[in-house]
């Protein structure tokens, strides 16, 4: 039974929605203690924003810490071993706790307002999905305080992460910590699956699916087939350093390269894991804001098919500079050049989208517009080293870095910035000040280009990436001066990012349900939506509803149908979320005691999950 | 019902004049920082000549694409924008909704498809010719062994091992056959080659035929450990009889220490230092003046110190210290394996795998505190005192 589904008794009893007074549906309302029980996809959905902000913010210092210390030659600001955890960290917590969150914080609050549902299909898995993330992500920044982050890069390259050339419990808190992180996705894109799949409202078929649903569908069922292939390495890796066994270690038989392998099955799918639900809220934003229809609606779609599809069959691409021999190198080259089709085919039908259409630069479409023009230098930076030839000299140094920074900062970033200002009034109630929003987006514009495009140039003169210094001489010194003064004032609009945020949350002016005029169902709700979201679920005949002859008028809260039932706040999510993480600190100590004590608690709260009921 | 208020068009020209004004000095400023000792844009070989050429033409690919797609999107803003200030009103006619063109989505999927086809077949071609096992009969064979954070270089035909700096013929075809002591490395000359992973237990080719004379850096470009940023190496490319020379040089003992063992024979402490001297003084080359150099900073106390006790001390604390252990040095008892070949070390340009010049004050702070020139370097402190170091240094620095 689902929650779309659910009876129409009123229901006053659930602690996580309060129903009276003025803010009678704000979704909100309610003590900390409503909070950690809820599953309500809403607040799950502010929580996994507010925290994998959090996240990118520390992500963020990393970086400055690091760009401070590559400002000048033979500089001393870090130490070696500081420089490598931190760079290690960086990655590690840009791509799986600030960039992927941010995505699941979109999918959560968005995802049931577009289809016209009122939770997703699993919402205590959802709120467990969330804990699990926060405490995974808690759990590998604990390592700063227990002896050292980990330090073998994100990628943690096999022998390198092996006791004999990694002592101490760092690499075991990234091992333990990713697998955490392993279940939260997984648990969360098999609900997103069947969310989209099975809750979608009346009507609404595929084709009139809004894109950004697409494209979560797309990146979720990306997620649950990509991660098996890191968790197979991981608990391989986990063996290697707990149990003394050899998969990677070549005195043993082992081979260094089967982690290689095993690593970019997932890590290359990880990246369209990173940019689809990019291009999912493009694809809202440009039409809203030209007053038009997505151009070529189903070319997006499909393209966004295509592109996971070939994701699965370009690992090698990696791995370039392995030798893996010229038949390898020329398929994984040509499946990776194939990719471009495909995503120029969306680019260019955004821009035709505009075409003709009445743009409105509000800071939504000016990141939007901002995330095409950046996304087009990473694709064709992305183009010269699918060549494996011009790849040998591309290859871990700096222009690979400016490539994925110009993708998953120029692309990712700047389109969940586009989301949050897009989506801001319906979570909210409230706009942002566009006066704000546009001094950022300028700043961080400029601080973007200055801290990454001089990059190319460094990669191409001969500076490899990781490297904690550098020597004079090598032509490096002014480049690397010019990022470093363009990170600190990327980091500078951040602080005007998060200032317009705090303060338009509580002094915005007041949004009303439609402030952008935007087609898609969510904005035929109250902002903030009731905490129920439909009072009566809408039924859908065409893919802009609210474009449509009279669609403005689509309003499910003038039906007067009684307030639907909600699920009940729970706490057995957080509780297994919490036993997973604790039997993880007990393999990451290598403490049996622990990991039973763990897997006990496990036991007692999925007992305790499968034999509450979903309404009280 | 959006009421933001809209950027009046100076102010607007003003930020578009101000990001173009930022954007060129950015290539503005990439482009002069130079000179650009280490840069893959500056090929000297074969294998980076071609590297380099695909490279070129794929950038004018892409320059072309950028200029039209980013120019459709300027032109897109500017000339549909809604320039009015103030709410929306609703009065203004709707834009026409245009759901799609299928002739339009075939060529812009055809476009970028034909764009690719001329990138791909220079591709393609590319990595058959430099992928592929060279097939040169003649070609130099050296084994590279990447060690952290140091480069391990044996010539197989000459019976020739050496570190970190590595002569190669000019106009010769070199292969070079990679493995790890340790962990991944990634050997990367970028003026003379792409990178080819160094990897435990698997074996990887790299061939090319340098075309100028010179010395050419480059370094560890897969993340290796602590000091992976501090693992470089020097490719020397010599012409055919510079490096007959070299090779000739390295496969004997160092000629001060083939000096002193002929006056052992002699048995006459006079006739040995003379010797030595003649030796040092047929260098004449920069090691020459350095060796004077270094008898100079050693001080006045060490000015009596002649090279034949300078060899004699030298090789006794090899001895005592534990070096043997680790090095290599031909025509003395050190036949360790772990740590670099140091039988010609004092003709290198650098010690420490690239780091530091090879001077008496480096090779000091070197044997002082390892760690401290290079984290997590193999090789201990050896606890030694100020004269030991400094003997130790003029012994190591006497080996050319």
């Amino acid at each position: 039974m689902t929650s779309a589904t659910m009876s129409q008794t009123h229901d006053a009893a659930g602690a996580g929605a309060a129903h009276d007074g003025h803010d009678d549906h704000a979704y909100w309302s309610g003590g900390p203690m409503s909070w950690i029980t809820t599953v309500d996809h809403k607040r799950i959905g502010v929580m996994y924003f507010v925290s994998a902000f959090v996240f990118f913010l520390v992500g963020g210092l990393e970086a400055l810490l690091i760009r401070a210390q590559l400002g000048s030659p033979e500089n001393t600001v870090l130490s070696a071993d500081l420089y490598n955890q931190l760079f290690t960290m960086h990655g590690t917590t840009m791509v799986f706790l600030a960039l992927m969150p941010l995505s699941a914080a979109f999918f959560n609050f968005i995802i049931p307002l577009q289809i016209g549902a009122r939770d997703v299909a699993f919402p205590r898995l959802n709120a467990f999905s969330f804990w699990v993330f926060l405490f995974g992500g808690l759990l590998l920044n604990a390592s700063f305080l227990f002896g050292g982050a980990p330090d073998a890069g994100w990628f943690g390259y096999a022998n390198l992460t092996s006791t004999q050339y990694s002592t101490g419990m760092r690499v075991d808190f990234w091992v333990f910590g990713l697998q955490v992180l392993g279940v939260s996705s997984i648990a969360a894109s098999l609900n997103f699956i069947v969310t989209i799949i099975n809750l979608r409202a009346p009507g609404l078929k595929f084709m009139r699916l809004p894109t950004f649903t697409w494209m979560t569908l797309i990146t979720s069922f990306l997620l649950i087939l990509a991660f098996p292939a890191i968790t197979v390495g991981l608990v391989m890796l986990m063996f290697d350093r707990t149990f003394g066994t050899g998969f990677f270690n070549p005195a043993m038989g082992g081979d260094v390269l089967l982690w290689q392998h095993l690593f970019w099955i997932f890590g290359h799918p990880e990246v369209y894991i990173l940019i689809l639900p990019a291009f999912g809220i493009i694809s809202e934003v440009i039409p809203t804001f030209s007053r038009k229809t997505l151009f070529g609606y189903p070319f997006i779609i499909y393209s966004g098919i295509l592109i996971a599809f070939l994701g699965f069959g370009v690992w090698a691409h990696h791995m370039f500079a392995v030798g893996l021999g010229p038949i390898a190198n020329s398929v994984f080259s040509a499946a990776t050049m194939l990719i471009a089709i495909p995503t120029g085919v969306k680019i260019f039908n955004w821009i035709a989208t505009m075409w003709g259409g009445k743009l409105r630069l509000d800071s939504p479409l000016l990141f939007a517009v901002g995330f095409v023009a950046m996304f087009i230098i990473g694709g064709l930076s992305g183009v010269m080293h699918s060549s494996p030839p011009t790849d040998l000299q591309q290859t871990d140094t700096y222009f690979v870095v400016a490539h994925f920074h110009y993708v998953l900062f120029g692309g990712s970033m700047f389109a969940l910035f586009a989301g949050i200002y897009y989506w801001f009034p319906k979570v909210t109630g409230r706009l942002m000040s566009e006066a704000l929003a546009k001094t950022h987006f300028w700043i961080m514009f400029i601080g973007f280009n200055l801290t990454f495009f001089p990059m190319h140039w460094l990669g191409m003169h001969g500076l490899p990436r990781r490297t904690f210094t550098y020597q004079a001489g090598l032509g490096f010194e002014a480049m690397n001066l010019m990022a470093t003064v363009g990170s600190f004032i990327l980091g500078g609009s951040m602080l005007i990012f998060v200032w317009n945020l705090l303060r338009s949350t509580r002094k915005g002016r007041v949004a009303g349900p439609n402030p952008w005029a935007a087609p898609t169902l969510e904005w035929s709700l109250p902002s903030p939506p009731p905490h129920y979201n439909y009072r009566t679920i809408p039924t859908i005949e065409h893919r802009d509803p609210l474009w449509r002859e009279g669609g403005e008028a689509l309003d499910p809260e003038a039906t007067g149908a009684p307030e639907p039932v909600m699920p009940s706040p729970s706490l057995w999510p957080i509780g297994l979320a919490a036993a997973i993480v604790i039997g993880a600190v007990g393999g990451l100590t290598q403490s049996l005691p622990v990991v039973l004590a763990g897997g006990a608690l496990i036991f007692v709260c999925v007992f305790g999950w499968a034999f509450q009921p979903l309404e009280r | 019902m959006n009421d933001a208020t809209y950027v009046p068009g100076a102010a607007r020209r003003r930020r578009v004049g101000a990001v173009a004004l930022a954007l060129s000095a950015l290539v503005l400023v990439s482009a002069c920082g130079g000179p650009f000792p280490q840069s893959a844009m500056d090929p000297a070989s074969d294998m980076a000549t071609r590297l380099q050429d695909l490279f070129a033409g794929i950038l004018w690919w892409a320059i072309g694409v950028f200029v039209i797609v980013e120019g459709a999107l300027l032109v897109g803003i500017f000339k549909y924008r809604d320039r009015r200030v103030g709410p929306a009103d609703g009065e203004r006619a709707e834009p026409r909704h245009m759901h799609g063109n299928t002739l339009l989505e075939l060529a812009w999927t055809l476009a970028p498809a034909l764009v690719l086809v001329f990138i791909a077949v220079p591709t393609m071609t590319t990595i058959w010719d430099v992928d592929r096992l060279t097939t040169d009969p003649d070609a130099l064979t050296i084994e590279v062994i990447g060690h952290q954070w140091w480069w391990e270089f044996r010539y197989p035909d000459y019976d020739l091992i050496t570190a970190n700096e590595a002569y190669i013929p000019e106009g010769r075809t070199v292969e070079f056959l990679l493995t790890s002591a340790d962990v991944i490395h990634s050997f990367w000359v970028p003026r003379l080659a792409g990178k080819r992973d160094v990897m435990p237990g698997h074996e990887t080719h790299l061939w090319f035929t340098a075309d100028s004379v010179g010395r050419f850096t480059g370094q560890c470009a897969e993340f290796c450990g602590l000091s992976h940023a501090l693992m470089k190496l020097e490719v020397v490319v010599a012409t055919p009889e510079d490096f007959a020379a070299w090779v000739e040089a390295q496969t004997q003992p160092s000629p001060v220490l083939q000096a002193a063992a002929e006056a052992d024979t002699i048995e006459a402490p006079q006739t040995r230092t003379e010797l030595a001297r003649e030796v040092v003084a047929d260098q004449e080359e920069p090691g020459g003046a350095a060796e004077a150099e270094a008898e100079e900073a050693a001080g006045p106390a060490a000015q009596d110190t002649d090279l034949a006790t300078i060899i004699e001390e030298g090789q006794q604390l090899l001895m005592t210290k534990g070096c043997i252990a680790c090095h290599r040095i031909q025509g003395t008892p050190a036949a360790g394996v772990l740590g670099p070949d140091l039988s010609h070390v004092g003709s290198r340009r650098t010690i420490a795998a690239g780091i530091l010049e090879n001077t008496t004050e480096n090779m000091i702070r070197w044997l002082r505190d390892p760690g401290e020139v290079k984290p997590g370097a193999l090789m201990p402190a050896l606890q030694l005192s100020e004269e030991e170091l400094r003997t130790l240094a003029a012994y190591l620095r006497s080996l050319e």
